[in-house]
């Protein structure tokens, strides 16, 4: 922008003035009270810096998606459907298992392998083409289906497939995730993928196990009937049926119910849910979670009940029983109620988790850090001595070293500090301790610049040369240096941003410009401020 | 009425690097060996970022016996567990291993912890990393280390030559090795932040290596017969001064983060303060007179000349200058000889109000006298450079 000389065109000047100016303008928000900053007017509220969670206190967590269970649950979907499906088509079957990664079908007659194979191709669907989904795969499709000459059929889930289902598994749960822990949209929660499997879910404020319990568990609630040929104990002795499934019940610690693996009605179909209480004893009864249907949820909810009037069924959540209550009459409208031994706790949170709809699959946690408010404020105010006995530090040795230009430099340094905090304020960039032991460190090295040029300049004025000749060589044969200097840190902070995770990059963001706006200083504001020194002053000497 | 500086560095030291190389390196390869060794004996002491497992800070209601609370977790029975006080003698850092049977067991133990501490004590921070996770991060950890290497090199190679980015990278590596062994010596934690450090550290050292390194070609164009030994150690002589005082305002903010940050970065800056003089020591003592080891191409003007005539080159050209008396003649010279020119050319002293230039020029009349080609030379290399380096 300018000749690397000591002149400076107003414009140029202006430019850098400016932008100083507003740099520390855009600064002034992060350094007052919260609560002043609040009373401003809206037009006034510049963007501040959002604290991290090491300084304001909350919970981090890293969950992994269970992508064997979803690998699962679709092998057993594909499984019933070829069932079906080959029913349907008369082809007669040994057998439709799963084995290891595939499902496996023999057909008692080989001839009717093309006729099986048609129909069951059709499960095939196309993978959303997408630069990484595109690789690999049967023709860009999720299932790979294969005869052989001895009437054995495979299906299996190509790499893409399984891909997609766990990329699409993420998504719906960071929505689910969402509506749980966020269900006002007011919380600083961040929700967001992390790699390929994985949620990373940041609430400023809140301990780790407040949070883990709005993520809550899968919560996949079914409504099957039970099966009363055999109690569960005869079951549990002789065999389940293959039809039924032996779920533990949850009112009776230690039990067992004995349910059809058909699902009636699932969460999926339920539209709405809240905490009540029982109506049925006609006061004020236990409390209990009321819900709603759709309406493919209501017909088929009132078809079931209309067909088993007398008989039980299960409500199942997440594979447990919570009640399994008689039918004692149809029950129209999709209305229903869940009761059992719920505490008001229970039933806000099953209403939630209910309401926010079901997980996918389930989620671990994989990494937890989780930082208390009081620890979070004590960072904040090591953070600000830190910075104030470094800039007082380093002030000192540049103003003691170099005189005038030593308050030069500590200008520019404020200048300095001041863009870093204003990009970051600007880009809303978090502010994480590593990020003020960045901006505490970017004191040290930022006035780097200012010493190389400095130092060139004594040397020049050593040799013999004039002042004005050797400042201007100090700055011009200082920059080349600079430049270099600065680019490899740059690329060091780069890489340890692109590599690091979590507040670490925080450290990296603010070093990086640190070093970046320490060469606009360094090439503009101290070069104006010397020039104007220059030129109002007329020095006769150079005190350097 | 001027602000007066209160001291200055010597502009010229005369301490003689180069004689000392065969000690240092020596002393550096004795060290990177010593770290292969500590590594593959008693190895890192891993933080819980690459080991797995759980870490938490409690603050306890007066000041802890850790020795008792050591006792009694370790009962626990929740493997090798570690105990330290943080900063403040009632606040206690608990780490234990990551515990069979997932994410539930890691609570539960947990829960066992909070349950056996002293009643009426907060729980601060917990950090839970998995095995898998820990996994992970040593993996990115060491290809960061790795690339930020190999980019530098490229880097130094590009703007230097190949003797200089085999100089950078081996002080590098020689960082990494330095700062590596010394946390396995002391069994100091190694953790992400370590590595964060780590990086940064290398940020720094090359930073101070390219210095020296500019010098070095600048000089290598300048005095083209003067021997590499005393080149290199007129060039990190020249720029000792500048050295000294970076190092001195970078640890002045360093300390100023160790004994006031707090504690949780305490183990940061520890790493930062001993690799910036490591950094130090190894753009002095190791990068620099490596160019000696592997010798380096004397004669730049060819190459200048070269790249000058490519569009858009960084560095103008420096006149080549005739063999001669001149030359042999020295530094002071050459310099009292460019000042001149630099004095005489108008064109650099725009800005400059005419009174100043005046004294100026009547300063520089004493200067001797120059032949006029060469005089012009410099003043159109000179203003050819600046132009281009803007």
């Amino acid at each position: 922008m300018f000749g690397f000389t000591l002149h400076f065109s107003r414009w140029g000047a202006l430019v850098t003035l400016f932008l100083s100016v507003a740099s520390v303008v855009f600064t002034v928000p992060n350094l007052i009270p919260l609560s002043a900053y609040e009373s401003l007017p809206a037009w006034a509220q510049l963007p501040r810096m959002p604290l991290g969670l090491d300084l304001r206190g909350g919970t981090s967590l890293l969950y992994q998606i269970d992508t064997a269970q979803l690998k699962k649950g679709w092998l057993q979907s594909v499984q019933t459907d070829a069932r079906r499906a080959l029913s349907e088509e008369r082809v007669a079957h040994t057998g439709v298992v799963i084995a290891g990664n595939q499902v496996r079908v023999t057909l008692r007659d080989p001839s009717k392998m093309d006729v099986a194979l048609d129909r069951l191709k059709k499960f095939a669907q196309p993978v959303s083409a997408s630069l990484f989904t595109g690789r690999g795969g049967a023709g860009g499709l999720d299932l790979a289906i294969a005869g052989s000459e001895n009437g054995v059929i495979t299906i299996e889930p190509t790499p893409p497939g399984v891909q997609a289902r766990v990329e699409n598994a993420i998504s719906r749960s960071i929505e689910v995730v969402r509506r749980r822990i966020d269900p006002e949209g007011t919380t600083e929660a961040t929700i967001q993928k992390e790699g390929e499997d994985r949620i990373l879910i940041q609430v400023p404020g809140l301990a780790p196990a407040e949070v883990k319990a709005r993520v809550g568990t899968t919560a996949k609630l079914t409504f099957q009937l039970v099966d009363q040929t055999m109690s569960p104990s005869e079951a549990e002795a002789g065999g389940v049926p293959p039809d039924d499934a032996l779920l533990p019940d949850s009112e009776h610690p230690g039990a067992y119910v004995l349910v059809h693996k058909e699902i009636i009605v699932s969460g999926d179909d339920l539209t709405n849910a809240y905490a009540g209480y029982d109506n049925r004893s006609g006061g004020i009864g236990e409390r209990a979670v009321d819900f709603e249907f759709n309406s493919r949820g209501a017909a088929a909810f009132a078809r079931v009940t209309r067909e088993n009037i007398g008989k039980p069924f299960a409500i199942v959540l997440d594979n447990k029983v919570i009640s399994a209550p008689v039918i004692r009459s149809e029950i129209p409208g999709g209305r229903g109620q869940i009761t059992g031994n719920f505490s008001l706790d229970d039933v806000n949170r099953l209403a939630l988790l209910l309401r926010s709809g079901a997980l996918p699959a389930s989620l671990s946690i994989i990494e937890e850090r989780s930082v208390g408010p009081s620890l979070g404020a004590d960072s904040i105010q090591s953070g600000k001595i830190a910075a104030i006995v470094g800039f007082t530090a380093v002030s000192g040795l540049m103003i003691a070293s170099y005189g005038l230009f030593g308050l030069f430099s500590i200008v520019a340094l404020v200048v300095n500090i001041a863009i870093v905090m204003a990009c970051l304020s600007l880009f809303h960039a978090t502010l994480t301790l590593p990020g003020i032991a960045g901006i505490v460190l970017t004191m040290g090295v930022a006035v780097d610049a200012n010493v190389l040029i400095y130092e060139r300049i004594r040397e020049e004025m050593k040799s013999g040369r004039g002042m004005i000749t050797s400042i201007e060589a100090g700055f011009d044969r200082a920059y080349g240096t600079i430049i270099d200097s600065h680019l490899t840190g740059l690329l060091a902070a780069i890489i340890l941003y692109i590599f690091g995770s979590g507040s670490v990059r925080g450290f990296a963001v603010t070093l990086s410009f640190g070093i970046v706006s320490s060469l606009f200083t360094s090439i503009t504001v101290t070069r104006l401020m010397v020039s104007t020194w220059l030129r109002k002053t007329r020095p006769a000497v150079l005190e350097i | 009425m001027m602000l007066k500086p209160l001291f200055r560095l010597p502009q010229k030291m005369n301490l003689r690097f180069v004689k000392y190389f065969k000690l240092c390196l020596g002393l550096s390869i004795f060290a990177i060996v010593a770290t292969i060794v500590l590594l593959s004996t008693i190895g890192l002491n891993f933080g819980i970022d690459f080991k797995g497992g759980t870490l938490m800070q409690i603050e306890t209601p007066v000041p802890a016996d850790v020795g008792q609370l050591r006792s009694t977790l370790s009962r626990l029975g929740l493997g090798e567990i570690q105990l330290q006080t943080f900063g403040q003698p009632n606040e206690v850092l608990i780490r234990f291993p990551e515990q069979a049977g997932g994410p539930d067991a890691q609570k539960t133990a947990a829960d066992k912890v909070l349950a056996a501490i002293p009643s009426g004590s907060k729980e601060l921070r917990r950090e839970q990393v998995g095995s898998t996770v820990s996994k992970e991060l040593i993996n990115s950890a060491i290809w960061a280390l790795v690339f930020t290497n190999l980019v530098i090199f490229i880097y130094v190679w590009f703007r230097f030559e190949w003797q200089f980015a085999l100089g950078a990278i081996v002080s590098m590596i020689h960082d990494v090795f330095f700062t590596i062994g010394v946390f396995a010596l002391f069994r100091l934690d190694f953790d992400l932040t370590t590595v964060a450090a780590l990086l940064t550290i290398l940020g720094y050292s090359i930073n101070d290596t390219v210095v020296i390194y500019d010098r070095i070609r600048e000089n290598l164009r300048r005095y083209k017969r003067m021997p590499l030994g005393e080149l290199l150690d007129l060039s990190v002589n020249e720029t000792m001064s500048r050295t000294i005082m970076t190092v001195g305002t970078v640890f002045m903010a360093l300390l100023a983060l160790y004994f006031f940050g707090g504690e949780v970065i305490r183990g940061f800056t520890f790493a930062m303060l001993f690799g910036v003089l490591v950094g130090t020591y190894s753009s002095v003592f190791i990068a620099a007179p490596f160019l000696i080891l592997i010798g380096v191409k004397r004669d730049w003007s060819g190459l200048e000349k070269a790249k000058a005539g490519a569009a858009g080159a960084k560095q103008a050209p420096l006149p080549a200058r005739a063999a001669g008396p001149a030359e042999a003649a020295g530094m002071e010279d050459f310099d009292e000889d460019e000042a001149v020119a630099d004095a005489a050319n108008p064109g650099t002293q725009a800005a400059v109000s005419k009174a100043a230039l005046a004294s100026v020029s009547a300063r520089k009349t004493s200067a001797p006298p120059r032949t006029p080609p060469r005089g012009k030379g410099h003043a159109k290399a000179r203003g050819g450079r600046s132009k281009k380096r803007g």
